[in-house]
């Protein structure tokens, strides 16, 4: 993997870091994902000290491991972050709207930083000057409670550009720096103030709140200055040889007299950075100790003195023992997806060898003896369990598509002064991880259609009898094979005849006597908008006709649902896989086709004279009251015939897609399966009128009709 | 063979230490958290234990504390890494009964010359 190579100090130690960034970059991306949502979902009037605690231990987490691989620009941010979130959680602040304004714009800064460090480095650095500045006012007290929404807005876009003069970047060190022993202790503030009067120097704050016994003053540096530089410019401040400069990464310690100590270091404070407690166990011997006291009388002593702690201590180690356990970190595994792809290429394969032991051995002479007749039956139940669990390994939560809409529409709402909640119901419902990657654009899509169109302003909504907040719901559920999602708005729904009059304007062939649920699809017309004012938030021109596309490319159908002045509700339905579907094998001539059995309407046999020409190649069947076009599946495909026999087929299927019907004439129906669905294109290339292909029972490959090609097909 | 109790709820600190001690020849067995790292070292001893401070469910010096409650770990090694370098801290450390402290982010080598000092 590519990263920037940051000047860690780990560099020399011959351990290269590089190797667990991935897991770093995972890491902080859950940890801000996390700190994100419950940053959204925090109660102003009454923050819970555990949420509080955990958003600070988000930000810590990422800057333990940003400053142990190097990314300074990282933690240099994050430091500020968790500065002010630890003032939140020892209640020395109140949490306000901007306070969350501005750590989640952080947020989003520090992902683009990341993403800048995963992709190696490239291109400019982020500016987060304005956010350190923002975040240093709230830790000081002194900026105002409440930041708007666009002013949230502003450094998170500012963050993404590019900026012509990085304030923080790579380049940035963290450095410790002593001082001292001074007469006045007061004399260090002056580098402080240095520190203010600069603003390239970089940062300054007091390590030990500048109040270290041993008349030594303390402060962490984030500086890109050269250690020379820095001395120099200190000199006037503060005599040199009581300035010391170090990186901050020396730290470690030692108590002195603590068990396992050793002797040498015990004097902790000469090396600030570590420590061994006098006292404690395990400290090191040393010669000076074991004359004191040896060994054995080590942990005795440690004995003697736990007992003064040990009353108080069980019941303050007891409070975050009682919190509900967390989920262990340990009971969930990372594997790349191309090994679960894998595996699940594998188990396709052994159900077509599977179905195919079946197949030859019901032909078999004299039948199979018992034994060999069960163990095939065990094969076939133990083949589809395994099936099953190993495709449950692709199945991740909605969760996680839902989860990035409550941040997208605070935002959102911000912008347009609008005033929306959002109710999330099943988001523990599982799809196929390819398909949740497919389906995020296309709900976004929807989601922000409902808060720009659906939902009216504060005052419309008040005006109309309705509470001031507009309702967005999003549920997910599982109904038969297929997932439902539905995206649901108590705004202002869809009109009946705006819908008709814009269609009109179109050039779409609309007639008053569409019944609702078509005209509700007229929004899904290519160019189709409905918005009187083209906003930048949806109706880009990319419309809902792409959202419909980009559905039915997955297999799915969008139904929509509207009532004027109560609201609108698009239901998504989706298979839950997209690598085994449930299909219609069809025979023509010797060749077999499957149909995906969602889209076959119904299937009939037909006589010869109800299909009627139509000048050209054209032919259409009546069907009850209905005309629709046929097609031939054997001149689709040139499918040769051999021998004589039987040149009529006389079975016709009804598939319907994209809003379109038509009839396939076939020769016979072979039956209803489960298909493992392999790719074509990947595999070979792209054949028209074909989605993909299957191994049958038999092991011959059947191909996978693309039903909306020919629907497309008999139009022409 | 000596034995380590790495403990750390940040995956990539514990696959960094973790790696970084096995590097020199330590056996090594990774906790998730105090709590985590408190039943483990119920099961089995430890020459060594390493913990981060700030943790979920129970932290470092939590760790510390319950550890120093039972016979067994009495005189045990206990080394806390931390963010913070602050006398508050460092003292919260030593009430707990921890050996001694090192300061994150450190450098691994770093790591590996501590542990040397109280591991022989």
């Amino acid at each position: 993997m590519s990263a920037t190579t940051p000047n860690s100090a780990s560099a020399d130690a011959g351990i290269d870091l590089s190797q667990f960034y991935q897991v770093f970059f995972e890491e902080a991306g859950e940890n801000l994902a996390t700190m994100e949502q419950m940053l959204l979902s925090i109660d102003l009037t009454a923050a819970d000290d555990e949420e509080l605690n955990a958003i600070f231990r988000c930000a810590h987490s990422v800057k333990g491991g940003a400053a142990t691989f190097g990314f300074a620009d990282v933690a240099a941010l994050t430091h500020q972050m968790e500065t002010l979130l630890d003032k939140l959680r020892r209640h020395e602040l109140e949490p306000n709207a901007g306070m969350v304004d501005v750590l989640l714009a952080a947020g989003d800064a520090l992902r683009a930083q990341l993403a800048r460090h995963q992709s190696g480095g490239e291109g400019q650095s982020i500016d987060t000057a304005d956010l350190l500045v923002r975040i240093k006012a709230f830790v000081e007290g002194h900026a105002p409670p409440m930041a708007t929404a666009t002013s949230a807005q502003a450094p998170a876009a500012k963050a993404a550009a590019a900026s012509p003069q990085p304030a923080v970047d790579a380049g940035m060190r963290l450095l410790e720096l002593t001082v001292g022993p001074l007469d006045k202790p007061e004399q260090a503030n002056s580098l402080v103030e240095l520190f203010a009067e600069i603003p390239d120097l970089g940062t300054i704050e007091p390590l030990d709140a500048g109040r270290d016994a041993d008349g030594m003053r303390r402060f962490k540096l984030v500086t890109s200055s050269s250690d020379d530089d820095l001395l120099d410019l200190f000199t006037f401040h503060v005599a040199r040889e009581h300035v010391k400069l170090g990186a901050l990464t020396a730290g470690y310690g030692f108590h002195s007299g603590a068990p396992g100590a050793p002797a040498a270091e015990s004097a902790a404070d000469a090396n600030p950075g570590f420590g061994f407690f006098d006292d404690a166990p395990g400290a090191p011997s040393s010669a000076a100790l074991t004359a004191a006291a040896p060994s054995p009388a080590t942990a005795a002593t440690a004995t003697s003195a736990s007992p003064g702690a040990g009353p108080e201590t069980p019941r303050a180690a007891a409070k975050p023992e009682a919190k509900p356990a967390a989920p262990g970190a340990d009971t969930t595994l990372r594997v790349s997806i191309d090994k679960v792809d894998q595996l699940i290429n594998l188990v396709g394969e052994l159900v077509i060898t599977q179905a195919m032991l079946a197949q030859n051995s019901k032909g078999a002479d004299g039948g199979l003896s018992q034994q060999m007749a069960a163990g095939l039956t065990d094969l076939e139940r133990n083949t589809r369990d395994l099936q099953e669990a190993v495709m449950s390994i692709r199945m991740i939560p909605m969760s996680l598509v839902f989860s990035r809409f409550p941040r997208m529409l605070r935002d959102l709402a911000g912008k347009l002064d609008k005033k929306v909640e959002l109710l999330q119901v099943g988001e523990a419902t599982e799809l196929d991880k390819g398909m949740v990657e497919k389906i995020t654009d296309p709900l976004t899509h929807l989601v922000r259609n409902s808060c720009d169109h659906g939902i009216e302003l504060p005052a419309e909504r008040l005006a109309k009898g309705k509470p001031e907040h507009g309702t967005i719901t999003l549920a997910a559920s599982h109904q038969g094979g297929s997932i439902v999602i539905e995206v649901r708005d108590d705004g202002k729904g869809l009109n009946r005849a705006t819908l008709l009059r814009k269609a009109r304007e179109k050039g779409i062939d609309a007639p008053d006597s569409m019944t609702d649920g078509e005209v509700w699809s007229l929004i899904f017309a290519p160019g189709f908008s409905t918005a009187e004012v083209v906003t930048d938030v949806s109706g880009r021109g990319v419309g809902m006709d792409v959202v419909k596309k980009n559905i039915t490319a997955l297999g799915g159908t969008v139904e929509i649902d509207s009532a004027e002045g109560y609201g609108m509700s698009v239901k998504v339905r989706l298979p839950l896989t997209l690598a085994i579907m449930d299909g219609m094998s069809v025979g023509v001539g010797s060749e077999c086709y499957i149909l995906p059995l969602g889209s076959v309407i119904e299937s009939f046999q037909v006589q010869a004279d109800t299909i009627k020409s139509m000048g050209g190649d054209g032919r259409v069947v009546q069907v009850r009251d209905e005309y629709m076009p046929v097609l031939h599946l054997e001149r689709v495909f040139d499918v040769p015939r051999l021998g004589t026999a039987n040149t009529t087929n006389n079975i016709m299927v009804v598939v319907e897609a994209e809003g379109g019907r038509v009839a396939l004439l076939v020769d016979e129906l072979l039956g209803q399966q489960q298909v493992v669905v392999k790719n074509l294109e990947a595999n070979y290339r792209r054949v028209p009128d074909v989605s993909g292909a299957t191994i049958m029972g038999d092991g011959r490959v059947a191909l996978i009709l693309d039903t909306a090609a020919l629907v497309r097909r008999s139009r022409h | 063979m000596y034995s380590i109790l790495a403990v750390d709820d940040s995956a990539s600190m514990r696959q960094m230490v973790s790696f970084t001690l096995k590097n020199a020849g330590f056996n090594v067995v990774e906790a998730v958290d105090g709590q985590d790292a408190f039943e483990k070292a119920n099961s089995r001893d430890f020459n060594l234990v390493l913990t981060d401070q700030n943790m979920p469910r129970m932290d470092g010096i939590g760790l510390t504390r319950k550890l120093r409650e039972n016979p067994k770990f009495k005189a045990t090694p206990i080394l806390i890494l931390t963010t913070e370098s602050s006398d508050q801290m460092k003292q919260a450390g030593r009430a707990a009964g921890a050996t001694g402290w090192l300061v994150k982010p450190f450098d691994p080598a770093k790591l590996i010359e501590v542990i040397g000092k109280v591991i022989r």
